[in-house]
C-alpha cells in the first residue's frame, strides 16, 4: 500500500501537479505517525500504514500552494467541508484518497498488557507486535481504534483519484451510546457528565485538531472569558467549554472522531457532538457534513416550519 | 419546592427579550398594570437570534435559576428570518443541557409580540412557578459567583 502511494505520489511530482505532499512520518516512537509536509528530497520518509489515524485536512488550511494531499475516507468529509467553508482552496489541493482498513490504537494495545513496544507488522487480520520482552500477536479487530469501530463509511468524497480497496470495519452502532444516554435519567446523566468532564485539564487539544475548529481568532483565545488557556478552576467552566465547543461545530461536524482519539484524558467528546448530529437527523432531516461539496448546513438554515425548542421538554417522556 | 431548600430562596430569572416584539410587550404588560414576578431581570437584545448559546451559560454561572428568551412570532421577525435562526439554535441547545442532565424546566422559548402584554406577564408567571418548583440551580452554578 505504502509502495503503491509512493509510486503514485512520485508520478503525480514528475508530471508536476505540485512540489509538495501532505502525508505522515514515523514520530517519536516507532507506533507514532506525526503531519509532514514532504518534498522531492525526503519523500522517503513518507508512511502509510495502520496506526495513520490522524486526520490531515485542517493543515491544508490557509495553504497557498498547490500540495498532493494523502486523505483516508473519514478525512475526505472534513477536506470537503473546510472547502465548503472557504478556509481551503480546492483548486489548491490534489487530493489523493488512500484506502483504509480502520486505524489502530496503540493504547488499546498497551491496554492488553503489551509493553515495550519497538515495532508492529502487519499481516491480513493480526499483527505481529515486536517488543522488548519478545513478540506478540494481536487481533486487528480487537486494536480498532474506537472512531473506526463506529465508521460512517468508506467511499472517499469529492477526491481526485482512489488508491487500493478500502474494507469496511464498522461493528457498532453509530448512536448506540447517545441512545443509551438518553434512556438514562437526567442526574444519572449529569453523574456521568461529571465523571467524564471533570477528568478535562483544558489542554485545547480537541480543539486545536478538529478540522472544524478553524477560526482565526477562538472564543476560547479570548483574555475577557475568564477561560483563556487555564485549567477549568470549576465545575461549570468544565461543562461550558465543552458545551460550547460542541456547539461551534454542530452541522459542521463531520464525525472524524479526532477530538476523542487525541484526548489525553479519555474523555468521549464525539459523544457531545454525535448527540448534535443525532438531533439534526431527527429534527431537520438526515444530514451529513462534508458529505457533498457547498452544502448549507442545518444551523445557518431553517424551514418555516421547524419544531419548537419546547420538543425537547416533550421528547422521552416526563423525565426531569 | 424541594425539602432541604433554604426559605429564603427566591428565584432568579433572566428573560431575553427581543426589542421589537417581546420587550414592548414587557412594556405594555407594564402599562397596562399587569403583574410579573420582581425576580424575572429583563436583558433588551436587539433580536432572539442575538442570543449567543454562551449568553444562556453564562446567565446560569452568575447565578440563573431559569433563563427564558422571549421574541417575535415566527413570520413577523423585524428582521425577516432571525428567530426562525434562533429558534434551531435553542432548540439544540437545550437539548444537550438535558444531555447534560440539566433540568429541563430552566429553559424556555416563547414567542411574545408588542401586542401581548397579558401573554408576557402570564409566561413570566408560569415560568417563575416552574423554577420556584424546580428549586435552586445547583447543576450550572458555578461557586465563585456565589456570595
Amino acid at each position: 500500500m505504502q509502495g503503491m502511494i509512493l509510486d503514485r505520489v512520485r508520478a503525480l511530482m514528475s508530471e508536476g501537479v505540485a512540489t509538495r505532499v501532505l502525508g505522515w512520518e514515523t514520530g517519536e516512537f516507532p507506533y507514532d505517525r506525526t503531519p509532514k509536509f514532504f518534498n522531492e528530497s525526503n519523500l522517503e520518509n513518507l508512511k502509510y500504514d495502520s496506526f495513520c489515524g490522524c486526520n490531515l485536512s485542517k493543515y491544508l488550511v490557509n495553504e497557498s500552494e498547490k500540495v498532493i494531499a494523502l486523505v483516508k475516507p473519514c478525512d475526505s468529509y472534513s477536506l470537503t467541508q473546510l472547502c465548503t467553508e472557504h478556509r481551503v482552496k480546492r483548486e489548491n489541493v490534489y487530493a489523493l484518497g488512500v484506502a483504509c482498513r480502520g486505524k489502530i490504537d496503540v493504547n488499546k494495545i498497551a491496554a492488553l498488557g503489551i509493553k515495550g513496544i519497538t515495532d508492529v507488522e502487519e499481516d491480513g487480520d493480526t499483527l505481529t507486535v515486536h517488543t522488548l520482552y519478545g513478540d506478540k500477536q494481536v487481533a486487528r479487530k480487537d486494536v480498532l481504534l474506537n472512531k473506526c469501530m463506529s465508521c460512517k463509511g468508506k467511499e472517499h468524497k469529492n477526491v481526485d483519484e482512489v488508491i487500493g480497496e478500502s474494507e469496511d470495519t464498522s461493528s457498532v452502532e453509530r448512536f448506540d451510546m447517545v441512545a443509551e444516554l438518553e434512556a438514562m435519567t437526567p442526574d444519572q446523566r449529569f453523574a456521568f457528565w461529571r465523571n467524564e468532564l471533570s477528568k478535562c485539564i483544558r489542554c485545547n487539544a480537541c480543539r486545536n485538531v478538529c478540522p472544524a475548529c478553524t477560526c482565526v481568532k477562538c472564543v476560547f483565545d479570548n483574555p475577557n472569558t475568564g477561560v483563556q488557556n487555564k485549567a477549568a478552576a470549576d465545575d461549570f467552566e468544565e461543562n461550558m467549554f465543552h458545551i460550547i465547543r460542541a456547539f461551534h461545530v454542530a452541522g459542521r461536524c463531520t464525525d472524524c472522531g479526532e477530538c476523542s482519539r487525541v484526548c489525553p484524558q479519555g474523555i468521549p467528546l464525539h459523544l457531545l457532538n454525535r448527540k448534535f448530529i443525532k438531533d439534526i437527523d431527527e429534527l431537520y432531516g438526515d444530514y451529513v457534513a462534508g458529505d457533498e461539496a457547498d452544502q448549507r448546513h442545518p444551523l445557518i438554515n431553517f424551514t418555516k416550519t421547524d419544531c419548537e425548542p419546547s420538543i425537547v421538554h416533550q421528547r422521552g417522556g416526563d423525565k426531569g | 419546592m424541594s425539602m432541604n431548600q433554604n426559605p429564603d430562596w427566591k428565584p432568579t430569572i433572566v428573560a431575553f427579550c427581543c426589542n421589537w416584539c417581546s420587550y414592548a410587550g414587557a412594556d405594555l404588560a407594564g402599562s397596562g398594570r399587569m403583574s410579573y414576578p420582581a425576580n424575572v431581570k429583563i436583558i433588551r437584545i436587539p433580536c432572539s437570534c442575538r442570543l449567543n448559546p454562551l449568553f444562556v451559560l453564562r446567565a446560569f454561572q452568575r447565578g440563573a435559576d431559569g433563563v427564558i428568551l422571549c421574541g417575535c412570532h415566527p413570520g413577523d421577525c423585524h428582521y425577516s428570518t432571525g428567530n426562525y435562526y434562533a429558534r434551531r439554535r435553542m432548540t439544540l441547545l437545550f437539548s444537550m443541557l438535558d444531555y447534560l442532565g440539566i433540568e429541563r424546566g430552566r429553559t424556555r422559548v416563547e414567542w411574545v409580540s408588542a401586542a401581548e402584554g397579558a401573554k408576557f406577564s402570564a409566561t413570566m408567571n408560569d415560568f417563575a412557578k416552574t423554577i420556584y418548583e424546580l428549586g435552586e440551580n445547583k447543576k450550572l452554578g458555578d461557586l465563585r459567583c456565589k456570595e
